[in-house]
């Protein structure tokens, strides 16, 4: 798979991080983590709360010195650079707007403090709020603003700088999940206009996958993978990207026998399926599968399903509807299996009741495994 | 019940009446009561023994005796010094504990701030009389130095005098200052230094607008409490501080001019409140917000 980031894809790096760690007293916030982003691209760190994304994007910045490893900004090496000699401008997890100046103000501090004229200034504040649809709202109060209004302040207030990087730390986290949804589109629109490299930071997987266009997926202070949102979605490279990045059902068990790319795995519960695996995984060892649910298929005879598949029979536990994103949660009869499945968007599954017999088949090729944590290295 | 309502609504009427009766009273009794018969004597004059007539002569004795307002200006302008620079010593101190002290370290950086309060001011002021006297510990220390011939009287300075005024005023500036810093959001001083600013342009264009109801309330309180201050002053700056409390006091005590007292204290309270509703409006700031936020 090869996606290209929107332009210029062979110019130099805007931003190149190498081997950099970080230790806070006895923890290892950042472990030796190594990345480049392309220019004019998104790049998204994701990863569950802890795991040292915050820390990575303020060593970016510049709040924080790394204990070790190099961080080059638009091919400059920024070891000694304070924050406010950087290249680089951030939007805060909840935007820092100042709130004892006007919206125009906020966007014309960077430039004054780089000395410009003021009323140059400010009409360049004004031209930098009507890209980002403000026009007129300069005068106002930042608390007079709504919470996306608010958002384009943030982002205004650095772009106006025209930095060589953008860093944002999470700035949807605060907003309703409405406009957060509204958010994503605006953020992702704003980001191929401006040209700008994005570096955005999250624990949404959603947000990660819908705005980037490379993601680096980071547990424990580590990239466990990084690629292309379809990379991480499709092939994942361990069993914590599979589990994270997206919805999936995780069944462990031991491996009964392994054919060439594919295994057969007997859950605890005593159900057998077969996956493929992702690295070597001895047979007899421990090992987890994973499932995404729109990669099941139900039929309600065996003779629905798509042939060549082993057929699995199931009992309804629930009927979870969410629009086009609907799942029957059923019970695998052979081993007590709880698993999620996505209802096809043609409504031919609406009138499923609990304990309602079904049966299910998925391509082995889509069911990764992989060896169980501890279970090698 | 429609009958009861009313009854309801008088019962709570006393309820509050009885609730407020004590803090009425004292002040009453002890504030407005004494202030009025405080006016009436500062608006007469005595013409012969025991005869007194309504008059404006106190006033006005205040604006021809240059001594009085020259004693006013001088202390006015200390007072005013005294705030500055306890403003100047306290904002350092406030930012440590509001921002650079955790947890219990903050907590006991105010108490710190607090021990000196566990004496009398009396006592306090003895003590600096014991250390810059004469014959004190802090000239004999000059002497052994090297740094001074003989021993130095280091009292009865306006210099001292400043010095025991910012001393006994700090915690009064700490207190209101560390509240405001307290709310400011550090991301604010991180945004605005990722923007490009310095440490001078942050403290100009961030910390100093959002502590402003602060320090406003902390330089109300200093300066009433200086330009009020009766013992440090005297006992300090000796028989030629010519602070306008002693002015006040010198006409009760010593010449048992009671309305001319009385004048020059309502005059104090005048020209205080006058001077203080000037700074507010000089920094744009106003009295209940201040009060509000602080």
């Amino acid at each position: 798979m090869s996606t290209t980031p929107n332009r210029a894809p062979a110019a130099a790096p805007d931003l190149e991080v190498r081997a950099v760690a970080k230790r806070f007293a006895a923890h290892l916030a950042v472990d030796d983590v190594t990345f480049s982003v392309a220019r004019g691209s998104f790049f998204s760190i994701l990863g569950p709360s802890g795991c040292g994304k915050t820390t990575l994007l303020r060593m970016i910045a510049g709040f924080i010195q790394p204990d070790r490893g190099d961080i080059a900004i638009g091919g400059r090496s920024m070891a000694q650079v304070p924050p406010n000699r950087r290249p680089v401008n951030m939007v805060f997890q909840h935007l820092a707007l100042f709130p004892m100046m006007s919206v125009a103000e906020n966007v014309a501090f960077g430039l004054a403090r780089r000395g410009v004229g003021r009323a140059e200034r400010l009409r360049r504040a004004e031209a930098m709020l009507a890209r980002v649809g403000l026009t007129g709202a300069g005068g106002k109060r930042t608390e007079e603003l709504s919470g996306g209004q608010r958002q384009r302040v943030a982002i205004a207030r650095s772009m106006v700088l025209e930095p060589t990087l953008l860093l944002l730390d999470e700035p949807l986290g605060a907003l309703d999940l409405k406009l957060r949804e509204h958010m994503k589109i605006e953020l992702k629109q704003l980001q191929s206009a401006f040209g700008t490299t994005f570096v955005y930071i999250t624990h949404d997987q959603s947000e990660a996958l819908v705005l980037s266009d490379h993601v680096g997926v980071m547990n424990h202070g580590r990239f466990e993978q990084l690629g292309t949102p379809q990379e991480l979605y499709y092939s994942p490279a361990t069993a914590f990207v599979a589990g994270f990045v997206g919805a999936s059902n995780r069944l462990t068990g031991k491996v009964l026998a392994a054919a060439g790319e594919f295994i057969e795995l007997r859950t605890r519960g005593g159900w057998s399926l077969r996956a493929r695996r992702h690295g070597s995984i001895a047979v007899g060892a421990d090992a987890e599968a994973f499932i995404r649910p729109e990669a099941a298929t139900l039929g309600r005879t065996a003779a629905e399903l798509p042939p060549g598949h082993s057929v699995h029979t199931g009992e309804v536990v629930s009927l979870l509807f969410d629009g086009a994103n609907s799942a029957v949660l059923l019970r695998e009869l052979a081993g007590q299996t709880e698993l999620r499945i996505a209802l096809p968007q043609t409504g031919a599954f609406a009138d499923l009741t609990p304990g309602a017999r079904i049966f299910f088949s998925f391509d082995p090729e889509r069911a990764i495994c992989f060896a169980a944590a501890g279970a090698h290295a | 019940m429609p009958e009861t309502a009313p009854a309801a609504g008088w019962y709570r009427r006393l309820l509050l009446a009885l609730l407020l009766a004590p803090a009425l009273l004292w002040l009453l009794g002890l504030i407005i009561l004494p202030h009025l018969d405080l006016a009436l004597l500062s608006f007469r004059e005595r013409v012969a023994p025991r005869t007194y007539v309504a008059s404006l002569a106190q006033y006005r004795s205040f604006f021809s005796e240059p001594l009085y307002w020259h004693v006013f200006v001088r202390t006015a302008l200390l007072a005013a010094l005294a705030t500055a620079l306890t403003l100047l010593l306290a904002f350092p101190i406030a930012w440590i504990i509001a921002k650079l002290a955790r947890g219990r370290m903050s907590a006991l950086l105010l108490l710190v701030c607090l021990i000196p309060f566990w004496v009398s001011e009396t006592v306090r002021t003895l003590g600096w009389m014991i250390l810059l006297r004469e014959s004190g510990v802090l000239p004999a220390l000059l002497v052994r130095l090297g740094l001074t011939a003989q021993p130095v009287e280091l009292l009865y300075h306006d210099a001292t005098i400043l010095v025991g005024l910012v001393y006994t005023s700090l915690l009064f500036m700490v207190v209101p200052l560390v509240g405001s810093l307290e709310s400011l959001d550090n991301s604010l001083i991180e945004a605005a230094y990722d923007l490009g600013a310095k440490g001078g342009a942050i403290l100009r264009t961030i910390v100093i607008p959002h502590a402003a109801p602060g320090i406003t309330a902390g330089c109300i309180v200093v300066f009433m409490l200086t330009l009020g201050n009766y013992l440090t002053p005297t006992l300090l700056g000796g028989k030629n501080s010519f602070w306008f409390t002693e002015q006040i006091y010198t006409q009760f005590i010593t010449r048992f001019n009671w309305e001319q007292g009385a004048a020059l204290g309502f005059l104090l309270l005048a020209l205080s409140t006058a001077m203080v509703r000037l700074g507010l409006a000089l920094s744009g700031q106003r009295f209940s917000d201040v009060m509000r936020r602080a």
